[in-house]
């Protein structure tokens, strides 16, 4: 479990993040969502690490990120996996060297072993005879693929998805979405997505925390999301013609 | 006296960097010195290290030879063109254009001026291909997965620009190749006089100087430009900008540290 506790961030005097507070639980698809500038980005770079936050908590299995030793954070940091908006993968490397890559820097795994994992991964999130190409060889969701098999060959306990369908036609959005779940639910893994997509709401939003000017408006499910009264929520739930129809109707 | 000019000096300039938001020289060369410190701490696990410094040795290194092959030769050549065409005098030796030239190129051409050259060459490599991966998150995603990531890209550069003394002995060797072979097919001396210049008063510290003038720029070249593509910020156009601001850095301090180890040494 992911616990933050009056997070607090700013950036030269501008405040992007204002006492927000939040229990993500395993096993479901925590959701961070909200309009651009919203604070999602920050939030989930602080829980990362990659962003120091100025005020406030983070618990990682009620151990506290703020006071962990350098060997704790060490270990916490092999247990975490990122998926990136735009995927982040290592250009000169193949998609198994890619996959293959946090095992061989990490641990003191055979070859053979650190070979047939990745294998393994890469085929769990169904990518065929790619395993020689390059990235810029790939489509958009193929790189998705490729970076959800990275994240997950360690086998993390937790997973952040930054915008993981960003950039995929809707099809292709809703099988990697699906896919992230099937992966959280599979391994028990404490998932955190940030997203504005409302398809990804309604399919995977078992936990959703909804962020407006960097403090949080609104927490629920999916379900919750259509009946909830709170103005901001419903301006970004009903932002598009077809959620529009659907409350019509 | 001096001291507290310099010291009111320092003063009203720290008075300064509270004013200015954008990072200025010395929070630059703060940030340097603390980069150089990451570099050599958590270091990455030897047998990936290995791999990589071979990678950058035929990048960085190997990649070089050919322009620095071409370069040395033909400026050789021209060095010692000028220098015969400035000698009017009857009363100077020929061998005076052999010498000339090898003072030229093993004090100065082929360690500082081939270094400026490799900055623009080898610098701009190096900025933009850790700039690039700054921007696609490359760098985010090894500082997630607990990599220290300033190791992993910067350190394999450091020991690969050590082999640098290798390309500046090639570089001088085809330097003064050249002045020979420009100098004989144009006729302005004689090969045994342009030979009988090459070993007169030859002094073995020129070439030891040479090689610690090469170390301290090799260690600049593979760190300044690291330095501008690690820490940008912004696109595709910024990972340009840092490419052309680490080529300037690059040739800046290479100018001012040449001037500081020629008195030094040599002075």
């Amino acid at each position: 479990m992911v616990e933050i506790k009056n997070i607090s961030k700013s950036f030269d005097g501008n405040l992007v993040l204002d006492k927000i507070s939040m229990k993500f639980t395993p096993g479901k698809t925590n959701l961070i969502i909200g309009q651009s500038g919203s604070g999602k980005t920050v939030l989930l770079k602080s829980l990362l690490g990659l962003v120091k936050i100025d005020s406030g908590e983070m618990f990682f299995n009620d151990k506290k990120y703020n006071e962990i030793n350098d060997n704790e954070n060490r270990t916490l940091r092999r247990e975490m996996g990122m998926v990136f908006q735009g995927s982040a993968l290592f250009d000169s490397m193949s998609v198994l060297e890619n996959v293959m890559f946090p095992m061989k820097m990490l641990t003191d795994y055979s070859n053979s072993k650190i070979k047939s994992s990745a294998e393994e991964v890469i085929d769990r999130v169904n990518l065929i005879n790619s395993n020689n190409k390059f990235p810029s060889e790939l489509s958009g969701g193929m790189q998705k693929r490729v970076a959800i098999a990275r994240a997950i060959v360690m086998k993390p306990k937790y997973l952040f998805c930054d915008e993981p369908n960003s950039g995929l036609d809707p099809k292709t959005a809703i099988v990697i979405d699906n896919l992230i779940r099937e992966i959280t639910v599979e391994n028990n893994i404490t998932t955190i997505i940030n997203s504005h997509d409302m398809n990804s709401v309604m399919e995977i939003g078992d936990s959703i925390l909804f962020l407006k000017n960097g403090k949080k408006a609104w927490e629920g499910d999916k379900n919750e999301i259509l009946k909830c009264d709170s103005e901001d929520v419903a301006d970004f739930v009903y932002s598009s013609r077809l959620m529009k129809k659907i409350k019509k109707n | 006296m001096l001291v507290l000019n310099i010291t009111n000096l320092f003063y009203y300039y720290c008075l300064n960097i509270k004013k200015n938001k954008s990072l200025n020289l010395l929070q630059h060369i703060g940030k340097y010195i603390l980069m150089l410190r990451l570099v050599f701490i958590k270091p990455t696990k030897s047998k990936v290290m290995k791999k990589l410094i071979f990678k950058d040795i035929n990048d960085l290194i190997i990649g070089s030879l050919g322009i620095v092959a071409f370069l040395s030769f033909f400026v050789g050549g021209v060095v010692s063109i000028q220098t015969a065409l400035n000698i009017e005098s009857p009363l100077i030796p020929k061998n005076l254009v052999g010498f000339a030239t090898r003072q030229s190129i093993i004090l100065e051409f082929a360690p500082t001026f081939m270094c400026i050259i490799l900055a623009g060459k080898v610098g701009s490599y190096i900025a933009s291909g850790i700039g690039t991966m700054r921007v696609t998150e490359q760098i985010d995603a090894l500082e997630v997965m607990g990599i220290n990531s300033v190791n992993y890209l910067i350190f394999p550069k450091i020991i690969a620009m050590l082999l640098l003394p290798i390309v500046i002995v090639i570089s001088m060797f085809l330097g003064i190749f050249g002045g020979y072979a420009a100098t004989i097919y144009a006729g302005f001396s004689s090969s045994s006089d342009f030979i009988e210049g090459i070993q007169m008063d030859f002094k073995t510290f020129h070439v030891v100087y040479a090689f610690i003038k090469t170390l301290i720029f090799a260690f600049i070249l593979a760190t300044i430009p690291s330095y501008h593509g690690y820490y940008m910020k912004g696109g595709a156009l910024e990972v340009g900008k840092a490419a052309t601001i680490s080529f300037v850095w690059t040739s800046v301090v290479i100018i001012v540290l040449n001037y500081i180890i020629t008195q030094l040494l040599l002075g």
